[in-house]
């Protein structure tokens, strides 16, 4: 029988506030443990939560991003369990009443080369709710120890609709997602600092077959790639369990990314009972059509419809907007050259950034907003290469030197003597005749028609000119000599 | 009018510091000296810090030798209950749970009250997390009534309304959750206030049932009530439930505010359970306002038999979540006896919380169960809007209502083993928390067993200011509060 996987994710991202969600003590990652409280975020006796207005707008232009509807009241509820990292021992989330319903996130799915656009498409998203993180517990040898410095911090859970059927799709999804937050400025998603974690819930189901197979919970996906990984391997296991004749059972498990294994953490049976309620501290806070407008106006285009436009906009090549579009400052870093570099020449400018800068910068250990080659540069390097002031060979040259100095092209050029040779057009000429009159071979095909007969004339006069001279000039000389042969 | 410095208004002392016949530093020392000397009979306080008192105290004295008093509140030794944080004091709700914990903090109302000058004198008994009618349920022991100390002072602020009663203070403040301030103020004989929800923040008051919580006075006087609610009400930022609302100068706006009123008789409040001679103690005080030319109605508030099972059901709920935190992990008991962090919990909780408490944690955590939801919590909350909807109703037709604070005078400590017994002490007082509402119990007599009676006055939503002028004029038609416990 075929098989396939219907995949749903879990997603949580620490909002980047300056302070808690709760409190208004500041919100940070790598401080000393416990330095990061105060008496809200240690549930001392008396304490109470006051909504961080920021969290809330960060929601709703998340939401707004990947097209929620936002609902007209934000509403807070309280989960109830005990666990150490949980200071009150129950969590401010939003239960009934989420904040953003519906949305989607589109994705691209890899394409048949790397120079070839996949198929995208969106995958729906059930609900986008805001809640407070918790705590860090460190386990010893024979304690445990909390720092309570992420506890509280603002946190949304981006839940998607089982709608994926393959680890590429849930890999394409959270790249997508990744950026769109980090364009909207809502999170960094450091994975590593934990600012973007992922469950996945998975089932499998007989192709063609429209109910839900049992679904496993995978955690610990804390990584993109593990996130890939995970699913591909939980896809085999409940697979090989079937094979077997065996039965999926609803449970979470816990993906070990270096080992490549997982392993059950907990059934279905000791699922919690949450006794969920409005939490009576909080006021429902209303979010009227200004608020909404305001947001919607901070809202930036995102990565495809960027890439969309650059390519209809600039004529830039897939492989370049792929490049280009993902970074949001690159993309603005481009744009930027463009308009400075003047029409046409996008494409070149393009090349000069995916190609060079970017390796400039990673050899260098610098990033764009540290780069000391700036639109500028790059647009005034495109104009001398375009005047025929400077040849491609001696461009790259000066790339190299402007990415380590900051110094302009034109500058650099005459310092280094770069620049093609002052064109003394008797001596052209002169070396151009020269050229014909030793290639009878190339002047015959030239005349019969073959353009391209014309370059074989040119590297003895590059040789002549030693390299100096300008292609263009050398170009428009032959054809006039040419022509009048 | 006693002559005991520590019997003395508000008002009085005030007048007597700013007139510089009375130091705040001499009226301290004697509410002190009347402590220590009261407290092994009374057992109003589970603890005081006399020497911090006496600095507070100078400080206020030199203010006032500066030029530079804060006001009516300069100098005046006012008791906090054992739920309201004071930094550097001990805030233990009268559970073992919080023995040993020291609040690193202020609550509002406690920096409002410094920032007035008052001096913060000690931490008055309560039932435990505010949980009782009776303050029997504290861990400390049982708080003595002091018109008669084998009873009961009510709950369960009862150690401000005895530590008022008795002289331990000159005013106290307490935390009203069913009656929590105006049921001991009635058993106590003094005045006690529970402000609008929202009026007074909750920030640093121990969370017991957060819809229904709200700090309020005692006081020997209307006036001396109106003098410390101007001072602790009024919009918080840290309280997200607090009301953005002016605050009126409650004191000058008493003599402004003239009746006659038109009130209110709720039928409901006069039926079976009321005890004959607070019946007729609230009989006389509606003739009284009658005879002032105030319009008395009978009205209806027809959702009252619903009110105790509605509060048992949000107060319970609300407190099995507020009291998670009470874990024994970061603060409070933990117990020695655990081997696993589970075990953990269930042993520092079992050791830590007393039997009322516990009984609470798990009735709400019942009412708040996955299917249990919706027929108990939810509906409840359907049953509390129309209970308000009662009394705004009510309110169409009439300025306040009037009824009896509590349906028995001080008890027997230990007389009531039946926890519904206990519940239903709170018949009168339970509606006004569910609506939200502002309402003072006021002393309107004795039983002849010399039993302080109180009767309630129920104000109109941050509506004060009447409801003080109303509760002001009965008292200015009567000696009540000169008569003092023998002690």
């Amino acid at each position: 029988m075929n098989y396939e996987a219907v995949i749903g994710l879990e997603v949580h991202v620490q909002i980047k506030t300056q302070s808690k969600m709760f409190t208004r003590v500041a919100a940070g990652y790598g401080h000393e443990p416990n330095t990061l409280t105060d008496p809200v975020v240690l549930a001392l006796p008396g304490a109470l939560p006051v909504m961080n207005k920021a969290a809330l707008d960060a929601i709703i232009k998340a939401g707004l991003l990947l097209g929620c509807e936002i609902a007209p009241v934000c509403k807070w509820d309280r989960k109830n369990y005990f666990y150490p990292d949980s200071p009150k021992n129950y969590q401010i989330s939003q239960y009934d009443q989420p904040i953003c319903l519906g949305g989607s996130v589109e994705i691209e799915l890899p394409g048949s080369a790397r120079n070839i656009m996949g198929e995208h498409k969106k995958v729906p998203l059930t609900r986008i709710h805001l809640e407070e993180d918790v705590g860090k517990l460190n386990h010893g040898a024979t304690d445990s120890l909390i720092d309570y410095n992420r506890a509280g911090t603002p946190l949304m859970e981006i839940v998607s609709d089982p709608a994926m059927h393959t680890a590429d799709e849930a890999y394409a999804y959270l790249t997508s997602l990744r950026a769109t937050m980090i364009y909207g400025g809502i999170s960094d998603c450091d994975m590593e600092k934990g600012q973007l974690r992922c469950d996945a819930n998975i089932s499998i189901r007989p192709v063609g077959e429209t109910k839900l197979g049992t679904k496993v919970e995978l955690k610990n996906l804390n990584s993109i790639s593990f996130v890939r990984d995970g699913i591909q391997h939980e896809i085999k296991r409940q697979l090989a369990v079937l094979e077997r004749g065996g039965t999926i059972v609803q449970e979470t498990r816990d993906y070990d990314g270096q080992a490549g294994t997982s392993q059950s953490l907990r059934s279905k049976e000791d699922a919690h009972d949450y006794r969920y309620f409005p939490d009576p501290d909080l006021m429902p806070v209303k979010v009227d059509a200004e608020w909404k407008s305001r947001l919607q106006a901070e809202c930036p285009e995102l990565p495809f419809a960027k890439q969309r436009r650059f390519m209809e906009q600039y004529q830039l090549p897939y492989t370049l907007t792929s490049v280009l579009v993902w970074d949001r400052a690159l993309a603005d870093y481009f744009e930027e050259t463009a308009q400075l570099a003047g029409p046409g020449k996008a494409q070149g400018v393009g090349n000069w950034i995916v190609n060079d800068l970017l390796r400039e910068l990673a050899a260098a250990h610098l990033s764009l907003a540290t780069s000391r080659v700036r639109p500028a540069h790059i647009a005034a390097l495109v104009k001398l290469l375009d005047a025929g002031t400077v040849l491609t060979n001696a461009a790259k040259e000066i790339f190299v030197e402007m990415a380590a100095t900051g110094d302009q092209p034109d500058a650099i050029a005459d310092r280094k003597g770069l620049k093609a040779a002052p064109t003394d057009t008797n001596e052209l000429e002169q070396w151009c005749r020269d050229s014909i009159a030793v290639n009878a071979k190339a002047l015959a095909e030239f005349k019969a028609g073959k353009d391209s007969a014309i370059n074989a004339f040119k590297g003895p006069i590059m040789k002549a000119a030693k390299g100096k001279a300008n292609p263009k000039l050398v170009d428009e000389t032959l054809r006039k000599l040419l022509a009048a042969m | 009018m006693s002559s005991e410095l520590f019997y003395q208004p508000i008002t009085s002392l005030a007048a007597a510091l700013d007139a510089k016949k009375l130091t705040s530093v001499e009226l301290t020392q004697a509410v002190v000296a009347r402590t220590k000397s009261v407290e092994p009979r009374v057992h109003a306080f589970n603890s005081f810090d006399e020497a911090d008192a006496l600095a507070q105290a100078a400080a206020s004295d030199a203010r006032r030798a500066a030029g530079q008093s804060r006001g009516a509140l300069d100098g005046i030794p006012i008791g906090l209950k054992d739920v309201i944080a004071v930094t550097g004091q001990p805030l233990t709700a009268s559970s073992k749970m919080l023995k040993n914990f020291v609040s690193p903090y202020d609550a509002t109302v406690t920096e409002k009250l410094r920032r007035a000058g008052a001096v913060l004198w000690g931490r008055l008994n309560c039932d435990e997390f505010a949980m009782g009618s009776s303050t029997e349920n504290s861990a400390f022991g049982p708080t003595g009534n002091p018109w008669d100390t084998s009873r009961v002072p009510g709950g369960s602020s009862g150690g401000s309304s005895a530590a008022l009663a008795a002289g331990e203070a000159i005013a106290t403040l307490g935390s009203d959750t069913g009656g929590s301030i105006r049921q001991p103020a009635a058993l106590c004989g003094v005045v006690g206030l529970k402000p609008t929800y929202g009026l007074v923040s909750r920030f640093g008051l121990i969370a017991y049932a957060s819809s229904l919580d709200q700090i309020g006075p005692f006081a020997r006087t209307v006036e001396d009530a109106a003098i410390v609610l101007g001072a602790i009400a009024g919009h918080d930022e840290r309280d997200s439930t607090s009301f953005k609302t002016d605050i009126p100068d409650y004191r000058a706006e008493l003599t402004k505010r003239k009746g006659p009123w038109k009130l209110g008789i709720p039928k409901e409040y006069f039926a079976e359970g009321l005890d004959p001679e607070i019946g007729a103690a609230v009989e006389k005080a509606i003739a009284f306002y009658k005879s002032q030319g105030c319009e008395i109605r009978e009205v209806s508030l027809p959702h009252t038999q619903y009110c105790l099972d509605t509060y048992y059901v949000i107060a319970t709920a609300e407190a099995s979540s507020n009291l998670g935190r009470y874990d024994g992990i970061r603060y409070g008991h933990r117990s020695t006896a655990a081997k696993d962090v589970v075990d953990l919990y269930f042993q520092s909780r079992a050791e830590g919380f007393g039997p009322e408490v516990k009984r609470r944690i798990i009735l709400g955590t019942y009412v708040l169960s996955s299917g249990y939801y919706d027929a108990y919590y939810l509906r409840a909350q359907k049953v509390r809007t129309l209970i308000r909807q009662d009394f705004l109703n009510a309110f169409r037709e009439v300025d306040a209502l009037l009824t009896p604070t509590s349906p028995v005078p001080a008890f027997k400590i230990g007389e009531k083993a039946d926890p519904l017994a206990m519940y239903l002490l709170d018949i009168y007082t339970i509606g006004v928390n569910l609506a939200g509402l502002p309402a003072i119990s006021v002393p309107c007599g004795f039983t002849q067993s010399g039993l302080p009676i109180g009767a309630q006055l129920i104000g109109q939503p941050f509506q004060e200011s009447n409801l003080l002028a109303i509760a002001r004029s009965y008292e200015q038609g009567h000696d009540w509060s000169a008569k003092f416990p023998s002690l």
